[in-house]
């Protein structure tokens, strides 16, 4: 196989890992006004992720520095055309990063409470923009000869990018919560499992919406497929909640996630940045690409170490396995 | 208001300024690691629990600086496509490699193993516990050996051709793009330079404490181990840094000539090196200095009678190379950043060695001693910072030295408008954080370690260390 195509795909499946993980805790945080009732409650919920956010962050980190080094015209084109979003998902992820270590620092209630919103809104404007970030990628932007994005803000607040961004937004909102009700104990619990079963609702009907327009607006059979499983796991999730099966209800939502990435990335190949002004203009795999020497040797470093993070990463997940309770929170009083 | 909105000095100006204030909490993250994996492994090793309270005393400031640098970070990132979307599309295929690499083989490693570290303590065996905040200090470095490498190519460009066709710079040997002279020189004298940073802070934790007479058992030993990791990383940076001097005068001899302000070639005895100038604002015309004959010609080519190139020799030489232009960095900056950078680590080491002095067999030095040690925290952090001032600033004109300039780096289609939308963000952010952030650590450095709890004792009576709350957050 090419390896520019191979690459492709390897963006692809790095922004699936940053979505499915980051999407969940993006999720609990947003959770944490309908959820937290008190001081533990919010603490249950910011411990469910403690131990895992920062590696799901590193996904971003990943995916982003891949980007440069395999498709350094795409990286370009796209992080310098959407400054403003970017910037936005920037000091999103800066006050929400800090707030997870600075939260418990003072014992204070105001000092928390602001800290809490940190994370709530540090949460909830990456959800949002991330959705009409590659929903606009999808979409196409005008571009100029240099592949220089020439839109504005504005241009990327259409309806289909705003859907896009809600649609990421309900997803992950979901997850997160499904994940709450998998990862506590008592009547958080339960809580929990009744707000993703209300906001599965809302989730099925934007994403089912969000992706028929992308079936109708780039049809091909794999992207049907993949939109089509998309779907249908997001219901069965949806399902699953509802008779208890956290852990398979969970499952199902990540592969939603997955398969929803994965239709926006079918749907965009073989180009990487459509130009919606000039076919002409477009960047695609080809002309957006590093060179076959640099993809050889990023191509040996991924097969090498890809499977040993996962492996890393995995086995994280199954140490901080447990469930967390009240008393464990009670117990560990700041 | 053209100037207020031009997109190039407002993106150098956010470049810089992100990336010194990313800088701040980077070292300090690597030395205490170190420092952290360290006094855990003296616990592990002795059970003396003075070692697990300076494992976890030191630890909560390790934990408050670093998500600093995990956000911080991903700005750095960002910012060669928002704002240098140019330099991105030039040298994408060679830059973006070693970032890949960082990410792959040390961002995962850090982000995964301090999450086992933080709420690891009664989850994993000791042994395997003390295993991840290791890994932790071992992708901190791996990844600073990444980003100085790359930097390394826009100081010294190797292991490249220039595609004319596609208008940019493409990868010819990853091997090569790795030991960049200059890389393999900056790495230690960057990592051993963060541990002068750490031993600031484990000297002033340890002063505040001692001065006070609180805590001697923990703080006596911290104190001895900080000052003497200052003074043999002081002194291996030193040494690091001479061989760093060598590789610039090899491959940017301009920045060496405007580390000493020098505009004339001079060999020998008149190959000085000033410690104190005073001139003309814009440090063209000296009006007094102190000098040491012979120093620069040794400093640049270990010899004591060699050759330096001043700028007005280089400024013609480039002028016939790269075409009309000025190739000269601004000196006063490079001047002072070169001086205060070596002043402050010198200074730094001083007090380690007073430190060292005053207390020797157990004795009490005055009060005033220790709070002249607790000051000693802003000097490494500054000396860092101006040697990152210098090295950046005296690669200008140049973003990757000899192949692109960075007036032509900048995005085209970014305004003005933009960049001060996302530079005034960025200093009222960032200005908060670190308001926050330095209070957080007065606070936890003033507190002190906490006692340790034990657990009830077992059936032979024996009682453990409790471990700490598991739900850290």
């Amino acid at each position: 196989m090419d390896l520019t195509i191979l690459w492709f795909w390897i963006i692809a499946a790095l922004f699936v890992g940053y979505f499915v993980l980051d999407g969940f805790d993006f999720g609990v945080g947003m959770t944490i006004p309908f959820l937290g009732r008190d001081e533990t409650d919010r603490r249950m919920l910011i411990n469910t992720i403690g131990p895992v956010w920062d590696l799901n962050e590193t996904w971003l980190i990943v995916a982003g520095a891949s980007l440069f080094a395999a498709f350094p015209e795409w990286y370009a084109t796209l992080f310098s055309g959407f400054y403003l979003p970017l910037l936005l998902i920037l000091l999103a992820l800066i006050i929400r990063g800090v707030s997870f270590e600075y939260r418990h620092q003072r014992p204070e209630a105001s000092w928390k409470r602001r800290f809490d919103l940190m994370i709530i809104v540090g949460s909830a404007v990456p959800a949002f923009l991330w959705g009409v970030a590659f929903a606009n990628i999808i979409q196409g932007v005008p571009l100029d000869a240099g592949h220089n994005f020439t839109g504005t803000l504005f241009t990327l607040l259409n309806p289909y990018g705003i859907l896009g961004g809600l649609t990421t937004l309900v997803l992950f909102f979901t997850h997160g919560a499904v994940f709450a009700s998998l990862k506590t104990e008592g009547d958080i619990r339960e809580r929990a499992r009744r707000l993703a079963s209300r906001a599965g609702l809302v989730a099925i009907i934007v994403a089912a919406t969000f992706l028929v327009w992308t079936v109708v607006a780039h049809f091909s059979v794999p992207v049907l497929i993949l939109a089509a499983i998309a779907a249908l796991s997001l219901i069965s999730s949806w399902f699953a909640n509802s008779r208890g099966l956290e852990g398979r209800a969970f499952a199902l939502m990540a592969v939603t996630v997955a398969a929803a990435v994965l239709t926006l990335f079918t749907a965009l190949f073989p180009a990487v940045m459509p130009a919606s002004n000039d076919p002409a203009n477009s960047l695609t795999i080809a002309n957006a690409s590093s060179t076959e020497y640099t993809l050889t040797v990023m191509s040996w470093t991924a097969l090498i170490f890809l499977p040993l993070i996962l492996a890393y990463q995995g086995w994280t997940y199954w140490v901080f396995r447990k469930r967390i309770t009240r008393k464990h929170i009670e117990a560990a009083a700041h | 208001m053209n100037d207020l909105l031009d997109p190039l000095l407002l993106s150098r100006w956010q470049f810089g300024l992100t990336t010194v204030y990313h800088f701040i909490f980077v070292p300090l993250t690597i030395g205490m690691a170190v420092t952290v994996a360290g006094f855990q492994t003296a616990w592990v090793r002795t059970g003396k629990l003075h070692y697990l309270q300076l494992t976890r005393f030191f630890g909560k400031i390790f934990l408050i600086n670093f998500a600093m640098g995990v956000v911080t970070g991903i700005v750095q990132e960002f910012q060669f496509g928002m704002n240098w979307s140019t330099y991105s599309r030039f040298v994408g295929d060679v830059f973006g490699a070693p970032l890949a690499l960082e990410g792959l083989l040390a961002f995962f490693l850090e982000a995964t193993f301090i999450g086992l570290w933080i709420f690891g303590w009664d989850k994993l065996a000791p042994k395997l516990h003390l295993a991840t905040i290791w890994i932790v200090a071992l992708g901190t470095v791996l990844s600073a050996y990444f980003i100085i490498a790359a930097n390394a190519f826009m100081q010294n460009p190797v292991a490249f051709r220039i595609n004319e066709e596609r208008g940019r710079a493409e990868l010819t040997n990853i091997w090569e793009l790795l030991t960049n002279k200059v890389a393999l020189a900056a790495f230690p004298h960057t990592i051993l330079a963060c541990f002068m940073v750490s031993a600031a802070v484990i000297i002033t934790a340890a002063a505040w404490h001692l001065a006070r007479g609180q805590h001697v058992e923990a703080m006596r030993p911290a104190l001895k181990v900080g000052a003497w990791s200052m003074l043999i990383s002081g002194g291996a940076t030193m040494l690091a840094g001479d061989q760093l001097s060598l590789a610039m005068v090899e491959t940017q001899p301009m920045k060496m000539a405007a580390a000493e302000a020098m505009y004339n070639t001079a060999s020998g005895a008149d190959a000085s090196f000033s410690i104190f100038t005073l001139g003309t604002p814009d440090g063209v015309h000296e009006l007094f200095s102190i000098r040491i004959p012979y120093l620069l010609s040794f400093l640049s080519t270990h010899t004591f009678d060699g050759t330096v190139e001043g700028i007005n020799d280089l400024q013609a030489q480039y002028t016939q190379l790269y075409g009309p232009g000025d190739y000269s960095p601004v000196i006063w900056v490079t001047y002072w950043a070169f001086r205060w950078m070596i002043g402050l680590g010198l200074a730094s080491m001083l007090v380690a060695a007073a430190g060292l002095w005053f207390t020797r067999k157990g004795r009490e030095p005055k009060r005033w001693m220790w709070r002249v040690a607790v000051w000693a925290v802003p000097m490494p952090f500054l000396a860092m910072t101006m040697g990152w001032v210098f090295t950046e600033m005296g690669r200008q004109p140049w973003i990757v030295f000899s192949l692109l300039k960075t007036e032509d780096a900048v995005s085209p289609n970014t305004t003005g408008l933009d960049v001060l939308i996302s530079l005034v963000a960025f200093t009222v952010v960032y200005g908060a954080l670190l308001v926050v952030e330095f209070g957080l650590l007065k606070k936890t450095i003033k507190a002190g370690p906490d006692p340790i709890e034990m657990s009830p004792p077992d059936d032979d009576g024996v009682q453990k260390p409790a471990a700490p709350a598991t739900t850290v957050y």
